[in-house]
């Protein structure tokens, strides 16, 4: 049974999640932009960005099939359930009964099978050459973000994002070393999964490098506005499911509304700290070429399994 | 507070020097390499520091110290020194396959774990569960002695195979005598000046330092 409470709650953080990750890909830019001593764009660019689009006429290909515009709002439908899914202010979702950790993953893997599908819809070059490099980044970072997940499954005894934060924010302070190596794991695929800067460049449209921006170089005006918000997404959902699992301080315990309140500005500064990471990443690493994506991807693999071994040795 | 979360902290510490055992592994650079293994001493400096002040076995204090000097600071200067006057600084080694090079880190990790699971049920210390990672360390080491084909990176792999000793000293039995420990410190110390010296007679001879070229000595 649902109740009032839970059900605001959810559509209080779905809302949120929406609405607020167009403003962390902001903040991402922006931090990037300051640290490259150039003149950063404003917070608010990516909205102006998704106006523009969703004012703009949009260009079909003549062979594009019903797949090809039915998919951007697919995707963006699948990261809004994952979103909602990741508990950010409280625990108390009823979304959360209904899908764990695992089916997570299988919302974002769905997400990709379209994207790469419509990458190809209309046969051009690019689109699949981006579609066969996203499968391939896909394919060896799906096992490790599942493998950091089970680990973080193994501390709490549940696949349950919600258990998992209630067992690592509101019981005793344990410190996990498997953790430690999930952590580093899990940054490794979120790169990748995200297309940052040593597996690709989001604000690159050279043909040699491009793996996200390749597979959607067809789209335009609101389906184009639709995909660049589901990016956002996804990165929002990644920084939650990472603050979820290493630092899940400061998110409310069942449904209390103060907890939930007070878990907003904790969130705002978690997600800023960790924006503001990323952003340092991609400055001081160098993209690396497409073919050592697959090592890069396995050593966040191995790390993950290391992780659940450690586990296995350090805290039984 | 602390002392509650001190066994917690050795096993955290445990890990990262895990962790960077397996950085060590996957590294190209030369450079890097020195420079992980400076932190690899570092933790593990940490490391001593916490089981000495978490047991009260002072003679931990001296092992923290010479661990510090030793392996932070006098070593890593030496293989600086050594890769500058050697000129390999910027050198990038082309390894085996990194991720098979990996697995096979993975598969002894799982058979350094199982080994030591049934010796650390019999040690009565505090960081009797670490002693599966510092195996882990030494077969990981010896791992990287195997795959790499210059001098330098054979000979960081080595000392790296000296810290998991140590540690795996520490957490079985918290620590040497104190005068085999200066005994196996004066033993690296020496070993790395002579195989710098060695180094440089490799060189002097094939005008590099990939010790590939020694198994070509035979006459022809």
């Amino acid at each position: 049974m649902i109740s009032a409470a839970g059900f605001a709650a959810q559509f209080t953080e779905l809302m949120l999640a929406v609405l607020l990750a167009p403003v962390l890909t902001g903040w991402v830019n922006q931090c990037r932009a300051w640290l490259q001593n150039k003149s950063a764009p404003g917070l608010l660019q990516p909205y102006r960005v998704l106006a523009k689009l969703f004012r703009k006429e949009v260009v079909l290909a003549h062979n594009a099939s019903p797949l090809f515009r039915f998919a951007p709002y697919l995707i963006f439908g699948c990261l809004a359930l994952a979103a909602a899914i990741v508990p950010t202010l409280g625990t108390d979702l009823p979304l959360n009964a209904a899908a764990d950790a695992i089916a997570l993953v299988g919302l974002l893997a769905l997400a990709r099978l379209f994207i790469a599908l419509a990458g190809m819809d209309i046969g051009t070059a690019f689109g699949s050459l981006g579609a066969r490099r996203e499968m391939l980044v896909g394919f060896l970072a799906e096992p490790a973000l599942l493998m950091v997940l089970f680990t973080a499954s193994l501390i709490s005894g549940s696949s349950s994002l919600a258990t998992i934060v209630e067992t690592l924010a509101h019981r005793e302070l344990v410190i996990h070393p498997s953790l430690a190596f999930a952590g580093v794991a899990f940054t490794m695929v979120s790169l990748a999964e995200n297309a940052r800067i040593p597996v690709d460049n989001p604000a690159t449209h050279l043909e040699l490098t491009m793996i996200h921006e390749a597979m959607v170089l067809e789209y335009s005006g609101r389906h184009l506005a639709m995909i660049e918000w589901a990016a956002s997404l996804k990165l929002f959902v990644y920084s939650c499911v990472g603050l979820a699992l290493f630092f899940p301080w400061g998110i409310a315990e069942g449904g209390d509304w103060l907890g939930i309140v007070l878990a907003l500005p904790v969130l705002l500064v978690k997600l800023a700290l960790g924006g503001a990471g990323l952003a340092l990443i991609e400055t001081v690493s160098a993209k690396m070429r497409i073919f050592r994506a697959p090592e890069f991807l396995g050593t966040a693999f191995l790390l993950a399994v290391l992780a659940m071994l450690v586990h296995v040795l350090l805290e039984h | 507070m602390l002392l509650h979360y001190g066994p917690q902290l050795v096993n955290l510490l445990a890990a990262i020097l895990l962790l960077l055992a397996f950085a060590m592994l996957s590294q190209r650079r030369i450079l890097s390499l020195i420079n992980l293994f400076a932190a690899q001493g570092f933790v593990l400096f940490l490391s001593t520091m916490l089981v000495a002040w978490l047991t009260g076995q002072n003679h931990l204090y001296g092992s923290a110290a010479l661990t510090l000097a030793l392996k932070v600071i006098a070593l890593p200067w030496i293989l600086h020194r050594l890769i500058r006057r050697l000129e390999v600084k910027w050198d990038v080694e082309t390894l085996l396959n990194i991720p098979s090079v990996m697995l096979v880190g993975i598969v002894l990790v799982i058979l350094a774990f199982n080994l030591a699971l049934p010796i650390s049920q019999l040690a009565g210390t505090v960081t009797r569960s670490t002693l599966g990672i510092a195996l882990a360390c030494v077969l990981l080491s010896f791992l990287m002695m195997i795959t790499r084909s210059k001098a330098v990176p054979q000979v960081i792999g080595f000392l790296a195979m000296e810290n998991g000793l140590f540690f795996a000293a520490t957490s079985a039995v918290y620590g040497m005598p104190m005068v085999v420990e200066f005994g196996v410190a004066l033993d690296v110390l020496v070993g790395a000046l002579i195989l710098g010296i060695f180094l440089f007679q490799i060189r002097e001879r094939f005008d590099s330092v990939d010790t590939r070229h020694l198994e070509k000595l035979k006459e022809q």
